[in-house]
């Protein structure tokens, strides 16, 4: 059928146009429109392929499609936007499953297929599968069900299991029954598992893009399977940004991709003590330092999520606004728990995105700025990052919170931050600890500042 | 199910990765959120394939890893659109959005 041909390719084309017009937030909602349209198009298209059809095929695939529909319409919109790194996670993980599951249907009943389709297909099913299980445990963890847990000789374990499923895909390729396949799927699920559980949570921004890359990659290798070249095109393009996405988030962390998967960031770091003491600061005399500054830069992280203090903040800032104070928002690329997760917060409570910037824009206006206000940021401003050579996270790009003239960080208690070093930033001359919860300290600071 | 021509399909990779990376890297840092959860939703073109396999299916065990594959595929296709589309419609500029 020439039309459904015709369809997939202006889906193709829209995607590619969509994902462009991303590149702008004036642009982006509209852009992203444009990719929505490509794909009912292409749904709506595959119903007129040649064989797709069948009664009961055809109120089989309407079920599934309300069901899945309705239920992930109600999560999508229910979630809070601080619950979006899981969400994302989970949906992405569906998409996972989905190419596992289409290739399971492909090397089984669909048959009649050459051999470069069956080995594209088990390797795509292979990275589904993994992508699958991995973005669920992921979910768990970011849902708080679970936490980071690791085994003696974990890496060992993960190698063996790892040439297990080598061994049952080739198994899979040259006899391809199902028992085998059985098989392969089962110890490709527990390898996404394995290599999801001792992943921390700061890594996470790392493992999530990682996760939405494998994804794209399935579907795209379950594409040529299907003869679809609108899977392929979609596929790889998601596989492209993923992995763009995926290298930027671990160059924020400074370390490789796979430092992130093997090794557990708790047992490299050797916290060394820090000289001086943590001197903590009043409310009010927090509020008076930024009501009379000129300029105040804030550095969120994940403390503002987990306390909900964006409505807040926002707030707090625009006081400071009628005050006369300039106030940008500078954001460090791993804050959070996925990509760009701090900007969609402070979208979330208001916040103008021309008001928010990234580390190589701001780094050097803190030199500048009166006060630098840290709430719920840890690793991502600790100077040792960027002067003690001895630190395990020596060489990750930091925020120079320091070099403004006040520091003030808003904390919940004396406690270290995910990596498990001390922060000198705490110990600094010019820095007070606003001790409490984020939320309940940004309200206070309201109430300070209406004083004035 | 017809067959694609191997190095055409190889072609389509290779071309569709660099077109990808591409129109990604001039994406700015505060949108990777949405960039993100947007491409989840793109890679939810899956569902084309699932409804292909369901759609051919014969038998109980066919039609029951279609049903699967359709249910996952529809959830990451509609989940992904309606989080971005969130999202993307709370992204303000200054100018938008007149100071109360």
């Amino acid at each position: 059928m020439w039309f459904v041909q015709a369809a997939y390719f202006v889906a193709a084309v829209l995607f590619i146009l969509g994902l462009k017009r991303m590149s702008s937030p004036k642009t982006a909602r509209g852009g992203f429109y444009v990719a929505g349209i490509g794909m009912v198009i292409a749904v709506v298209a595959t119903f007129f392929l040649p064989g797709v059809g069948g009664v009961t095929n055809i109120i089989l695939i309407l079920v599934a499609l309300a069901l899945g529909g309705v239920i992930s319409w109600v999560s999508g919109k229910r979630v809070s936007i601080t619950a979006m790194p899981q969400m994302v996670a989970l949906y992405n993980g569906m998409g996972g499953g989905a190419a596992a599951a289409i290739a399971a249907h492909a090397l089984t009943v669909g048959g009649g297929h050459g051999t470069s389709e069956v080995v594209v297909g088990v390797v795509g099913a292979l990275i589904g599968a993994i992508s699958f299980s991995g973005s669920l445990v992921a979910f768990a963890k970011l849902q708080g069900w679970m936490t980071a847990w690791r085994f003696p000789l974990q890496n060992y374990a993960n190698a063996i299991v790892l040439a297990a499923m080598a061994v049952f895909a080739a198994l899979a390729i040259v006899y391809g029954n199902s028992g085998i396949l059985i098989v392969f799927f089962l110890v490709a699920l527990a390898l996404g598992v394995l290599v999801t559980v001792p992943v921390g949570g700061a890594d996470m921004p790392v493992m999530i893009s990682l996760y939405n890359a494998m994804t794209g990659l399935a579907v795209g290798f379950e594409g040529y399977v299907f003869g679809n070249p609108a899977m392929i095109v979609a596929g790889m393009i998601v596989g492209a940004a993923g992995t763009l996405l995926t290298v930027l988030m671990a160059k924020g962390m400074n370390r490789s991709v796979t430092n992130v998967l093997f090794a557990g960031f708790g047992e490299t770091a050797v916290g060394g003590e820090v000289e001086g003491e943590m001197k903590p600061i009043e409310v009010n005399d927090a509020a008076a330092m930024m009501a009379y500054a000129n300029h105040v830069i804030i550095a969120p992280g994940y403390g503002m999520a987990v306390a909900q203090a964006q409505h807040k903040l926002w707030e707090f800032v625009k006081l400071l606004g009628e005050h006369g104070v300039k106030v940008s928002f500078a954001i460090h690329p791993v804050a959070g728990r996925m990509p760009g997760h701090m900007n969609v917060l402070l979208a979330e409570a208001g916040v103008p995105y021309d008001k928010i910037h990234d580390l190589e824009e701001i780094n050097e206006e803190f030199a500048t700025a009166d006060v630098a206000l840290v709430i719920g940021a840890n690793d991502v401003v600790n100077p040792a990052a960027r002067d003690n050579k001895t630190s395990p996270i020596y060489g990750m790009p930091i925020l120079n919170v320091d070099r403004a003239e006040n520091v003030i960080c808003c904390k919940r208690g004396k406690g270290r931050g995910f990596s498990g070093i001390e922060n000198e930033l705490f110990f600094r001359d010019n820095t007070r600890m606003l001790y409490g919860d984020a939320q309940e300290s940004m309200s206070r600071l309201i109430q300070a500042v209406k004083a004035y | 199910m017809y067959m694609m021509y191997g190095f055409l399909a190889l072609y389509i990779f290779m071309l569709a990765a660099f077109a990808g990376y591409e129109v990604i890297s001039r994406v700015p840092s505060i949108l990777h959120t949405p960039l993100m959860s947007g491409s989840n939703f793109i890679h939810g073109v899956v569902l084309v394939g699932a409804i292909i396999a369901l759609g051919m299916a014969h038998g109980p065990i066919g039609r029951a890893i279609g049903f699967i594959a359709v249910l996952l595929a529809t959830a990451n296709a509609v989940g992904g659109w309606v989080t971005t589309e969130r999202m993307l419609a709370m992204f303000k500029s200054s100018k938008d959005a007149p100071k109360r």
